[in-house]
């Protein structure tokens, strides 16, 4: 249950920090969201990288950009507003001419390469599905942990189109003693010794059919940004999985180490209410990261926002690790009662789900907390479970509306 | 020696990696040279800021010990401690 004496603080809190965000928000140019470390408005710009709108630049190298809240008010998101995170700075631009794809590793009877073309000559298929980066709304930890101080914008839905990474596995002969499937992207580190990104799912999820190497996004070839040519799509997880540029893709009967393995991208174990385990990357204290946790954002408004006082539409986007939606519950009094939301379209159960609330605003301040609930029965919650990297942070939203 | 091949480096890496790249001035004060002569030769220097002012000493120890051990930066200890002290006087909490 939220106490009356943790929205007080909660409120508080907000406030204090909406001021400091916003004054360097205005400096930057870029909407930054209130909360983030202070520094980072002293480098936030907002600028396209060749091909994209302009976004929130975090880094220049690698490239890290956010995209607006304002970006989220549809349930897909456009190509060129899509964010983009990288690890590694050197980025090559690939040539789907001589693209290829190896498939092989320990676990894999008869190994094969695939060029862009083999890949669309298998049977496709579409999935509309959240890509979130694991780090999503880090900036907002507190404690600040360090990383990549992304807002809310490090996420982004798009309607995928591939073929099946089972389809691929199963013509390299996957045999049954494989664990995991690794795989690995056109794009490297700028030093020798910087551990190349390498990310491996269990073979489970490797097998599941929304698992796809996907050539298409929302219709068009994938941004260079974005993965161009082909990159892998896992729906329901975090984006650390999705490999870009995909190069090389192994079966393997023993699991996969490396620095992006073990320590990075993981979570203490038994801290977060998630059904998806890596049980073969599991130790005593921490586990990898897997499904996202159930989720919503408010964009219609940002937080502060003056309104007219009257009838007011409120709206957003849930989402969660792949379960659906089923409700979307509203407070505008600070969390004593709720009402449901009326829920949008259904682009799948991987997708956002937009949802939007009529609420009466009175004159001074209205206050609006979202809260969804997957078809799990999981949901949001009311305060931050703090982890090391910053990772799935689903803090109900509590934003003003001023009238 | 190698900072002079670490800066050339960052010149060569800049272009490709991202075309429109901008310079990011950070807080003149001892120290900043090997900041800019080892730190962005792998990444732009906006990820100090970005991760500022909040890091007390420990962190920002640690961050430079992560850089060296984790991704294999080839920075020498002298310059790993300047670079140390110099985040934690104009970037630390």
């Amino acid at each position: 249950m939220i106490t009356r004496r943790h929205l007080l603080g909660t409120a508080g809190a907000s406030a204090a920090l909406a001021l400091t965000g916003n004054t360097f928000a205005e400096a930057a140019g870029a909407g930054l969201t209130p909360g983030v470390p202070p520094g980072l408005g002293t480098v936030a710009t907002m600028e396209a990288l060749p091909g994209k709108k302009p976004l929130i630049k975090l880094s220049y190298r690698p490239p890290n950009y956010e995209s607006p809240l304002e970006v989220f008010r549809t349930p897909i998101t456009p190509n060129d507003e899509f964010f983009v995170r990288y690890h590694l700075a050197d980025i090559p631009e690939v040539d789907a001419k001589t693209y290829k794809i190896k498939v092989g590793g320990d676990g894999a009877n008869s190994p094969i390469e695939l060029t862009l073309d083999d890949l669309k000559k298998l049977p496709a298929f579409e999935v509309v599905a959240v890509n979130q980066c694991s780090g999503n709304r880090r900036g907002l930890s507190n404690p600040h942990v360090v990383g990549v101080e992304w807002g809310y914008g490090a996420m982004g839905c798009a309607r995928w189109k591939g073929a099946r990474l089972k389809d691929v596995l199963e013509k390299a002969g996957l045999k049954k003693e494989t664990i995991e499937v690794a795989f690995d992207g056109a794009d490297g580190p700028a030093v020798d010794k910087t551990p190349d990104f390498i990310k491996s799912i269990p073979v489970w999820k490797a097998i599941e059919d929304s698992t796809l190497i996907a050539y298409e996004m929302n219709g068009q070839p994938l941004p260079h940004w974005n993965g161009f040519p082909a990159r892998i799509v896992v729906p329901g997880w975090t984006g650390t999985y999705w490999m870009k540029h995909v190069v090389t893709i192994n079966a393997l009967t023993k699991p996969q180490g490396g620095f992006w393995m073990i320590p990075a991208y993981r979570v203490p174990v038994g801290k977060f209410p998630l059904r998806d385990r890596f049980i073969s990357q599991e130790n005593a204290t921490s586990t990898p990261i897997t499904e996202m946790v159930v989720n919503s954002l408010i964009t219609s408004h940002r937080d502060g926002a003056k309104v007219n006082p009257g009838k007011v539409a409120v709206s957003g986007m849930a989402w969660d690790g792949g379960y659906g939606i089923s409700s979307v519950q509203v407070s505008t009094d600070g969390g004593k009662t709720w009402s449901a939301a009326k829920l949008g379209q259904d682009l799948g159960r991987f997708a956002f789900r937009p949802w939007s609330f009529d609420l009466t605003a009175k004159k001074g301040k209205n206050t609006v907390m979202v809260n969804a609930i997957n078809k799990l029965g999981q949901s949001q919650t009311p305060e931050l479970i703090f982890n090391p990297a910053g990772y799935h942070n689903n803090v109900m939203q509590n934003i003003t509306l001023n009238a | 020696m190698r900072v002079f091949l670490i800066a050339a480096i960052a010149a060569l890496i800049a272009l490709p990696a991202a075309a429109d790249e901008k310079p990011v001035q950070l807080k003149k004060a001892p120290g900043l040279d090997k900041v800019e002569a080892n730190c962005q030769a792998c990444h732009s220097l906006d990820y100090i800021p970005m991760n500022s002012p909040f890091p007390n000493a420990a962190l920002w120890d640690a961050e430079v010990t992560k850089m060296i051990k984790a991704y294999g930066a080839p920075i020498d200890d002298a310059d790993a401690k300047a670079i140390a002290e110099y985040l934690k006087a104009n970037y630390g909490s």
